[in-house]
């Protein structure tokens, strides 16, 4: 029962003053949830605050590994759109 | 038929109702100590830009909103808001770094925080910095710019700490328009999207706006105009903000490109142009007028506007260094006593018929065809032609016709490109310069090579080195005479009416 933060974190700062168990540690190349201490929010908080402010898709996981906020999720961009974007420029 | 010509520019004094009446009556309405907090603002007054530098400092990195122009893995190219990859401060290092500046530039009168998040969503940070630099150098300026979400809980601890100028983003009054700018929010412990977030944001930021000129804080309104989103809604923005006590209302085009990864940039969210963001910041008339000299700089910027000398001030230097801040504020005070010593001189060298703007002007009333005509303007600051054309990063545009001289705003030749390697090395320098130039007569610098002398001329744009190190507004005056008289604004003229 714990959430984790991976590589695509920014280090924005803005999950870890929001943590009710003092869990989430500054940390290079990126923070980092320790996974003794996160209670995934509960009896805290109705949603894990962490990936409730977290900007960044993808950037933290569930239990099950799986993204809290999936790609699009976010931003709104339709996940296709971004590809075509991104091979277009890539493509100049 | 003449005499009347003559006459009716005379009875509005001269000045076209739009320009410097519109920004009289703008101030007139606050009190005399306002008046005198704007006076060497290098982001709030015209004038003071030339003389003035402000910095900003990257002390607060989360934000609590999501705003479509933005993406929060690349530094950021609208508002005042890169993302995450410049040097994040903590509060001491920006401490020190305002100091050190503040003592190499004495001319640094304003010290901001912007980001690259929201400041005001990271209150330890930003209140940290502020309660140490309003301690340690009194003689600084201090500012804060937000998107208002946190705004209104954070006012009294901002008025305790001697903020006097606060800067609040608003897009929209409207949360059926909001609900298309920002796809969430972080309220209370929630995040929440679409329409509801806009409500909550806009209530936050209205009622922030509200406290804050209610305790006779200084509050600046910036927009991002969106074309298609808000940019016929930005004109009730600006009546809203203005009557609930806003001095300012700036608003800035959107920065959108599909490199920067954000949802314009991505979905084909197009930039407005040149001539469109003209034409809404006249619409909404006085109350733009004072900022169009805004620079959208960034928020670890130091220097004049439109100018950035960061890279004399990296944490290892700043750490080397030995900072004496009472020998530096006695040193502060002799500059600024002489900036304004020259400032008194070059008003009254206007005053005492010096003018070449209203003496040509005035013999120029007597042609009821004379064209209009947008004249750039490269400068280092001083309020003088003095930058070399190779060397300019942004010019200000100013148009001049037979009303006199108005600033239009300043166009930037990187404001698209930061030069890092997601640009395309097709276009060159050059060219990007003369894209920014689209739509001016002439451009005046202090000294311009033989190639671009000839790309420029050969796309109907004159350039000029004759003006060197003479005052802005006169010089414009005096070219834009040489351009009317060598029969350079005649087809110009003809494409003005038709679009008048
Ligand atoms: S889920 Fe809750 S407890 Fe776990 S790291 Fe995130 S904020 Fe902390
Ligand atoms: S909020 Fe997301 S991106 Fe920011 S530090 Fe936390 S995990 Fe990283």
């Amino acid at each position: 029962m714990a959430l984790k933060i991976i590589e695509s974190c920014v280090n924005c700062w803005a999950c870890e003053p929001l943590c009710p168990s003092g869990a989430i540690f500054e940390a290079r190349p990126h923070f980092i949830i320790d996974p003794k201490r996160c209670t995934e929010c509960e009896g805290d908080h109705a949603q894990p605050q962490c990936a409730e402010i977290c900007p960044i898709e993808g950037a933290i996981l569930n239990s099950f590994g799986e993204p809290v906020n999936p790609p699009g999720s976010l931003t709104g961009i339709p996940p296709h759109r971004l590809a075509e974007a991104m091979a277009e420029i890539r493509a100049r | 038929m003449e005499l009347k010509v003559v006459e009716t520019p005379k009875e509005q004094g001269g000045c076209s109702a739009s320009s410097c009446g519109g920004s009289a009556d703008q101030l007139a309405h606050l009190p005399e100590a306002i008046r005198e907090k704007v006076k060497n603002h290098p982001c709030y007054s015209e004038q003071a830009h030339h003389h003035y530098a402000r910095m900003h400092v990257a002390v607060a990195p989360a934000c609590n909103i999501q705003c479509h122009y933005c993406n929060r893995k690349y530094d950021c190219a609208n508002e005042s808001r890169p993302g995450v990859v410049s040097e994040l401060l903590t509060p001491e290092q920006a401490v020190k770094k305002t100091l050190a500046v503040a003592a190499n530039i004495p001319q640094m009168t304003v010290l901001g925080i912007a980001g690259p998040g929201d400041p005001l969503a990271n209150p330890e940070r930003t209140l940290a910095t502020f309660r140490a630099l309003s301690e340690q150098a009194p003689d600084i300026k201090l500012c804060v710019s937000t998107n208002g979400l946190a705004l209104p809980e954070l006012v009294d601890e901002l008025c305790q700490h001697n903020i006097d100028h606060v800067t609040i983003t608003i897009n929209c009054v409207d949360p059926d328009v909001g609900a298309k700018i920002y796809p969430w929010i972080f309220w209370q412990g929630r995040r929440i999207r679409g329409r509801k977030a806009a409500e909550i944001l806009i209530a936050q930021q209205q009622k922030g706006l509200e406290m804050l000129t209610a305790r006779g804080v200084l509050v600046k309104v910036n927009s991002v105009m969106i074309p298609g989103v808000n940019d016929e809604h930005l004109k009730e923005v600006s009546k809203v903000v203005k009557a609930k006590g806003a001095f300012l209302h700036n608003v800035m085009p959107l920065i959108a490109e599909a490199e920067h990864g954000t949802f314009y940039g991505v979905m084909g969210q197009r930039s407005p142009d040149a001539a469109e963001l003209q034409a809404l910041q006249d619409a909404c008339a006085g109350d733009m007028n004072m900022m169009r000299h805004c620079r959208q700089c960034r928020a670890d910027a130091v220097g004049m506007l439109g100018e950035d000398r960061g890279d004399e001030f990296t944490l290892e230097k700043i750490e080397a260094m030995e900072i004496d801040y009472a020998a530096a504020m006695e040193r502060r005070a002799e500059v600024h006593a002489r900036i304004e010593a020259e400032r008194a001189e070059q008003e009254r060298a206007k005053a005492s018929g010096g003018n070449v703007a209203f003496v040509s002007l005035d013999s120029l009333r007597a042609r009821p065809q004379t064209p209009k005509a947008l004249i750039a303007v490269s400068t280092q600051g001083g309020g003088v032609v003095n930058q070399h054309f190779g060397h300019a990063r942004e010019f200000l545009v100013y148009e001049a016709s037979a009303n006199g001289v108005r600033f239009i705003g300043p166009r930037r030749v990187d404001a698209y490109c930061s030069g890092d390697d997601t640009c395309g090395e097709a276009e060159t320098t050059l060219q990007r310069t003369i894209k920014v130039l689209e739509g001016c007569a002439g451009v005046l610098s202090a000294k311009i090579g033989l190639p671009p002398w000839e790309a420029l001329e050969a796309v109907g744009i004159q350039p000029s080195g004759e003006y060197a190190w003479e005052p802005i507004e006169e010089a414009v005056a005096a070219f834009y005479q040489e351009l009317l008289k060598g029969g350079h604004l005649d087809q110009r003229d003809e494409r003005t009416r038709e679009v008048a």
